[in-house]
């Protein structure tokens, strides 16, 4: 199944905190089970927005590493 | 102590219909009631930081933290007391107070966002330029774009009105994004209803 995905959101090159700060107003736009991805380049987002994730209730639903580049795939709550 | 009797009209017909019971308990009659998950209200986790430090080093997670908890869905409120206050007050004004002293103040630490200081290995303004320098190397959010998401985010800052009066700063010194100005009582009410509260 391929995902729908409406948002994409480049954080690639912030530090902490500003690729969840980006997410969440990102997200804020978005209709409840919009999928967004967001791709990162802070080694500290992996755990970051596992647990914004669950702080939020916003599903993580997918999340590769490519070459340091992380990418993330959320649905919004 | 008075002991009632039913009368033989309730013992007839008593309020609770075991006819009325009976369909209620059969298998899918009436609609099956939500999970209780559903019914109790989830609370809004909350967190205050008392922002008392007004240094660079300080300022910063305090800022950080509090933008962070926005975009998390935690709602958010910092208590701005003290040395805490300084940096937010509004860029154009250099020198704040009413009295000699109070001008002092403010003359020996330069307010607004901008001019912190660190707590440790200032050197004269070399180190926040270091830190500065670094932050713009490596692409770290300046405690001014911290401090707009934030407000833009619905942190509440919370200015002190006890130290306003000790340093002699009005209401319009200080950034529009500042809430009303308010006092221990209300620190002591929102740290202690809060999930967590920090004091940096």
């Amino acid at each position: 199944m391929t995902l729908q995905i409406t948002q994409m959101l480049d954080a690639r090159g912030l530090s902490c905190p500003m690729p969840i700060v980006k997410t969440a107003q990102a997200i804020k736009t978005m209709p409840s089970g919009g999928l967004i991805e967001v791709l990162a380049t802070d080694p500290g987002s992996v755990k970051d927005f596992a647990a914004w994730s669950r702080t939020t209730g916003n599903e993580l639903v997918e999340q590769t590493t490519d070459d340091g580049v992380f990418r993330f795939v959320l649905r919004r709550k | 102590m008075t002991v009632t009797t039913p009368t033989l009209e309730q013992a007839v017909f008593p309020a609770v219909d075991p006819l009325a019971t009976a369909i209620a308990d059969a298998e899918g009659w009436p609609e099956t009631s939500p999970a209780p998950d559903d019914l109790v209200p989830t609370k809004t986790k909350e967190l205050v930081i008392v922002n008392w430090s007004g240094d660079l080093d300080k300022v910063w997670p305090v800022l950080i933290l509090s933008s962070t908890a926005a975009a998390s869905g935690v709602r958010c409120r910092v208590f701005v007391t003290f040395w805490g206050l300084l940096p937010f007050v509004k860029d154009e004004k250099r020198i704040v107070g009413e009295n000699w002293m109070q001008k002092m103040l403010t003359l020996m630490q330069r307010p607004g966002i901008d001019h912190l200081k660190l707590s440790k290995m200032n050197f004269m303004g070399m180190g926040p330029w270091m830190m500065g320098t670094l932050r713009k190397q490596y692409n770290v959010a300046s405690p001014r774009e911290l401090l707009e998401a934030a407000t833009a985010m619905g942190v509440e800052f919370i200015p002190c009105q006890m130290t306003m009066d000790m340093f002699g700063l009005k209401r319009e010194d200080l950034i529009d994004e500042m809430g009303e100005p308010a006092g221990a009582a209300t620190a002591i009410e929102i740290m202690t209803e809060a999930d967590a509260s920090l004091f940096i």
